[in-house]
């Protein structure tokens, strides 16, 4: 378990963020973390429950989310203004030194932002939260494709994936196995998780204008390539949030789901229910905002100096 | 034929890789956020011994390696193998000098070996952590110093050498722990 000093650690923590938010004027709020619908992206699985009743939903599948998005965005169309969560996700699959199939997140979407401005109070939130616990070693700022450029010596727009896997392997000894189907994007995802993030060092570092097929959920700028208005801010060398300015084109929101779906079915992936009721309050008007969910327990882990998410919770998931 | 998929990896787990049986020493999960999972794994190849390291795309399966350990006694060489048997079905098996490896200078006729198979055949032996072998030459003893200090070579009766302290004499029988290869104590008759 974790020891008396982690847990009050915790609660100082999440004293912090509250405060930070109540002089911000950002609301708190708390939506609901089972769904009938579920999120679509492939690389993220959602547990799956059964209602048993009383009601018309009797026998209908459930899902626990994977972060508060979806519902959170249909109060922003609703007219809630800036809003923030801490709440409990869950993800399948996801266990090991970084993972916990169920973890806190602190997710906040400020409007009249975007993801440039939310950059900004990311750096100031962290500061402010870790005040006297863990000094910032730096604040650095990167576009994605300068960081492969700079720490794995190939420009990720330009490069194939035969590029891709022989610089791995005769730069970076990394040889990987079950790639053959892979495509460009798992590509750039090993790169990233084997050469880039142990290279980022101490500090605070933002990562920003992914690619449009990284996107998610945000904005694309067109452009030669276009990119997404998306970032990831990345702490010690440890990937704490992601954030978006958020896409607000119901149409678009549609088609990326479809894709998604698509993508489930090609990789015999479960397929899940589109969640209809984003799509009609997208449809209303989503006030123009970003948005970004921030890892607690990496935070946590982070601000302890531990080197896994084991060290900091009360109970990790093979002792819950 | 067997198989384990990335989220059955464990320390301890047999799988076949480029043709060789392995053994996975650590198995770490990494995922960015919103992007692919890979498994980064530390692997020992049973053939050869070394630590290599390798990245599995989760989700992928890996052939399952028919690799068991099991307790057999060492009965004799004959030059070309070594063979043992095992104490309850009497079943034998013949292990080649690859297979025996760095084991050859510990095995004692009737110790109790750990043999690792592989599809049957053996693939690596282990001798106990502690044997009992007996001086078969090494110079005079100096009566007296029980010291330890200082030390002599000594052959025992397997051809193996060990570092010994002065007092030992030929015909003493040693307790060596042959992990290290190190003279532990003398053995009480």
């Amino acid at each position: 378990m974790a020891a008396p000093d982690v847990l009050r650690l915790r609660a100082r923590l999440l004293r912090r963020i509250r405060t930070f938010f109540d002089h911000a004027g950002v609301l708190e709020v708390d939506t609901p973390a089972l769904s009938t619908a579920a999120v679509t992206t492939p690389q993220i699985a959602s547990f799956g429950t059964a209602w048993q009743g009383p009601g018309p939903l009797h026998g209908q599948r459930l899902y626990l989310h994977t972060s508060p998005e979806f519902a959170m965005k249909r109060l922003l169309a609703a007219g809630s203004g800036s809003i923030y969560q801490l709440c409990k996700v869950f993800r399948d699959g996801e266990s090991g030194c970084l993972h916990n199939p169920e973890f806190t997140l602190l997710e906040w979407y400020r409007t009249g932002y975007d993801h440039l401005d939310l950059m900004d109070e990311v750096e100031r939130l962290l500061t402010r939260v870790l005040e006297g616990i863990l000094p910032l070693a730096g604040v650095h700022h990167w576009a994605w494709r300068d960081l492969f450029i700079e720490f794995a010596g190939l420009d990720p727009f330009q490069a194939g994936i035969d590029e891709f896997a022989s610089l791995l392997e005769a730069k970076h000894a990394v040889v990987p196995i079950g790639m053959q189907e892979a495509g460009l994007d798992d590509w750039r995802d090993l790169v990233m998780t084997h050469v880039i993030e142990p290279r980022l060092g101490t500090g605070l570092v933002f990562v920003r204008d992914y690619p449009a097929s990284q996107a998610a959920l945000a904005r694309i700028r067109p452009g030669d390539p276009p990119v997404a208005s998306r970032f990831e801010a990345y702490l010690n060398g440890v990937e704490l949030a992601n954030g978006f300015h958020e896409l607000a084109d119901p149409g678009e929101q549609r088609r990326r789901f479809e894709v998604e779906l698509m993508q489930r079915a090609q990789g015999h992936l479960p397929l899940v229910p589109v969640d209809e009721r984003l799509l009609h309050a997208l449809s209303s008007g989503l006030p123009d905002c970003a948005g970004v969910a921030l890892g607690l327990d990496r935070l946590l882990m982070l601000a302890c100096g531990a080197s896994c998410l084991s060290d900091v919770l009360a109970f990790p998931f093979e002792r819950a | 034929m067997a198989s384990y998929s990335t989220n059955e990896f464990k320390g301890g787990l047999k799988i076949m890789l480029d043709g060789d049986p392995c053994a996975i020493i650590e198995n770490e999960f990494v995922k960015p956020g919103k992007g692919q999972a890979f498994n980064r794994v530390k692997i020992r190849n049973l053939k050869t011994g070394r630590v290599i390291e390798r990245t599995f795309k989760s989700g992928e399966s890996v052939e399952a390696a028919d690799v068991m350990d099991i307790d057999l006694q060492y009965l004799y060489s004959d030059g070309e193998f070594w063979h043992f048997m095992h104490p309850v079905s009497y079943e034998q098996q013949a292990a080649d000098a690859t297979a025996v490896g760095d084991a050859t200078q510990w095995l004692k006729e009737q110790d109790m070996c750990m043999v690792t198979l592989w599809n049957g055949t053996p693939l690596a032996v282990t001798p106990p952590n502690f044997v009992y072998l007996a001086v078969t030459e090494t110079d005079p003893g100096v009566r007296g110093d029980t010291s330890g200090g200082g030390g002599k070579p000594a052959t025992l009766e397997t051809g193996a050498v060990v570092r010994v302290p002065l007092f030992i004499e030929i015909g003493d029988v040693l307790k060596i722990d042959t992990r290290s290869g190190e003279y532990v104590s003398r053995a009480r008759e």
